[in-house]
């Protein structure tokens, strides 16, 4: 393939790797912020995420009209089709973290559980490992990370499951905590949702080695599991 | 980006059969512009009238403009040396002369009365670098043209235009007679010969106009059905019929 798909590719990859630290350190702030009560923060934040959308409809252009006027075939092709599913789910991760910001911003009653809080916290940091090893993966294209990737949501289900009793037990035990519950619930749902997200871009970057289309999500493959 | 050639309602007759029915193209200067449609569709007719090769065959008439530097191309003073160094033209088969590669380059040099050796070994040395093919031809420029692979022959071809300085490059089909590596090179080449010259190539490759062309005619029986950028036309052309084409529904 001729230089000019060479070095827009790589241009590609460039912004795509740019959204990537970006889309990570937007669910560091945002858990940040819930966690702490910041609304300010969770506001900003709010706002940030038009411009991931723009990156991601920008990446999506370039990527159209790359696959349009360079016609790639074989692992060209798949390179730019790579890109074009993996911004997709990195803009719909920003979504969830966006969606965690909004979740601070809205929630009310002072009354917390600090250890749930503190799961949350400890939550976030295995999606946010995760989703840079996964980024990794896709830029060093690395089976073995890929699958390493995806056996590590297992343990963010797991936690998952974990922090969802936990509430249940903390409502049971004192009652006003019901509403901070169910903000809870929602965050670490949400959490939970990046994680299924971060074995998207796992599986994606099979596809960008192989060809081969994966599930590696092991929830989806046995969901009573 | 300025226009450095302006043709308007061009008409061209094979004795009582018309080929072109009314073309108006311009093109603009250090950007490549290919012409695309089905065989008979009269773009390579359309590309010779610009250097005015189809003068020599016989019972033809062209109407219509052809401007270019503020002068009409088929005005009675024009000298057709003159309007063919400036407007070269690249062939489908490549046609080097059946000297060496030194000749060839300098030939048109020559027959513009440049004699000083200094001067057209440094000529061929810029030619033939900016035809992107000095490197595999340099221990060998005395060894005849005709001796290199078909896509060396046809960088040959383009360093031996380039030698003359011209302003616009037309190409009819240069890369169908060689094979994907040779076209890919000749393809780098023309990218790289875009930052000084204007190309008009005439292709039935489609994905090479998509490829390295800025803007993209597309004809039909001797009419220009649509002429855009071509990022538009490959991806939302404005016409069915260029749709068709491009999808391969005719053609």
């Amino acid at each position: 393939m001729n230089n000019i798909f060479t070095t827009e590719l790589k241009k590609l990859f460039s912004v795509f790797t740019e959204m990537g630290e970006a889309v990570s350190a937007q669910i560091e702030q945002a858990t940040e912020s819930y966690i702490s009560h910041d609304k300010a923060a969770a506001q900003s934040l709010v706002q940030q995420d038009n411009s991931i959308n723009t990156n991601e409809v920008d990446l999506e252009k370039q990527a159209l009209t790359l696959m349009t006027l360079q016609q790639p075939v074989a692992d060209d092709f798949r390179h730019v089709i790579t890109i074009l599913k993996a911004s997709s789910d990195l803009e719909r991760i920003g979504d969830h973290a966006t969606g965690i910001a909004l979740e601070t911003i809205r929630v009310k009653g002072s009354q917390r559980n600090k250890d749930v809080e503190t799961d949350i916290a400890a939550l976030t940091v295995m999606i946010r490992t995760m989703l840079k090893e996964a980024l990794a993966a896709l830029q060093s294209f690395d089976m073995q990370s890929a699958q390493a990737v995806a056996n590590q949501d297992q343990d963010v289900d797991a936690k998952f499951d974990q922090i969802r009793r936990d509430i249940t037990a903390a409502i049971q035990v004192d009652p006003s905590v019901a509403e901070a519950g169910a903000s809870y619930l929602m965050v670490t749902k949400l959490l939970e949702r990046i994680g299924d997200r971060i074995v998207n871009l796992a599986e994606e970057m099979v596809y960008n080695q192989t060809g081969e289309i994966v599930e590696l999500n092991q929830g989806r493959l046995h969901p009573n599991g | 980006m300025s226009i450095i050639l302006e043709t308007k309602d061009v008409h061209l007759s094979y004795g009582k059969k018309e080929a072109l029915h009314g073309v108006n193209l311009d093109f603009e200067d250090n950007s490549i512009t290919a012409l695309i449609g089905p065989s008979g569709c009269g773009k390579s007719t359309f590309l010779r009238c610009l250097n005015r090769m189809n003068d020599l065959i016989p019972n033809t008439t062209i109407t219509g403009s052809f401007q270019f530097h503020e002068r009409e191309i088929y005005a009675s003073t024009i000298d057709l040396v003159e309007l063919r160094k400036q407007i070269g033209m690249v062939f489908q088969q490549p046609n080097p002369f059946p000297f060496s590669v030194y000749e060839n380059v300098t030939y048109g040099l020559k027959l513009t009365g440049h004699s000083d050796r200094k001067f057209l070994d440094e000529q061929v040395e810029r030619a033939l670098k900016q035809a992107a093919v000095w490197d595999e031809v340099k221990d060998n420029l005395n060894k005849s043209a005709m001796s290199f692979s078909g896509g060396q022959q046809q960088r040959i071809c383009i360093a031996r235009l380039l030698a003359v300085q011209p302003d616009i490059i037309l190409l009819d089909e240069p890369t169908s007679a060689l094979d994907p590596i040779s076209s890919a090179q000749i393809e780098t080449t023309l990218l790289e010969l875009k930052k000084e010259y204007c190309i008009i190539i005439v292709t039935h490759n489609l994905q090479q106009a998509s490829r390295i062309a800025d803007r993209t005619a597309f004809m039909l029986n001797g009419n220009l059905v649509e002429y855009d950028n071509t990022s538009k036309m490959f991806t939302n052309p404005e016409k069915q019929d260029t749709s068709d084409y491009l999808n391969g529904k005719f053609g």
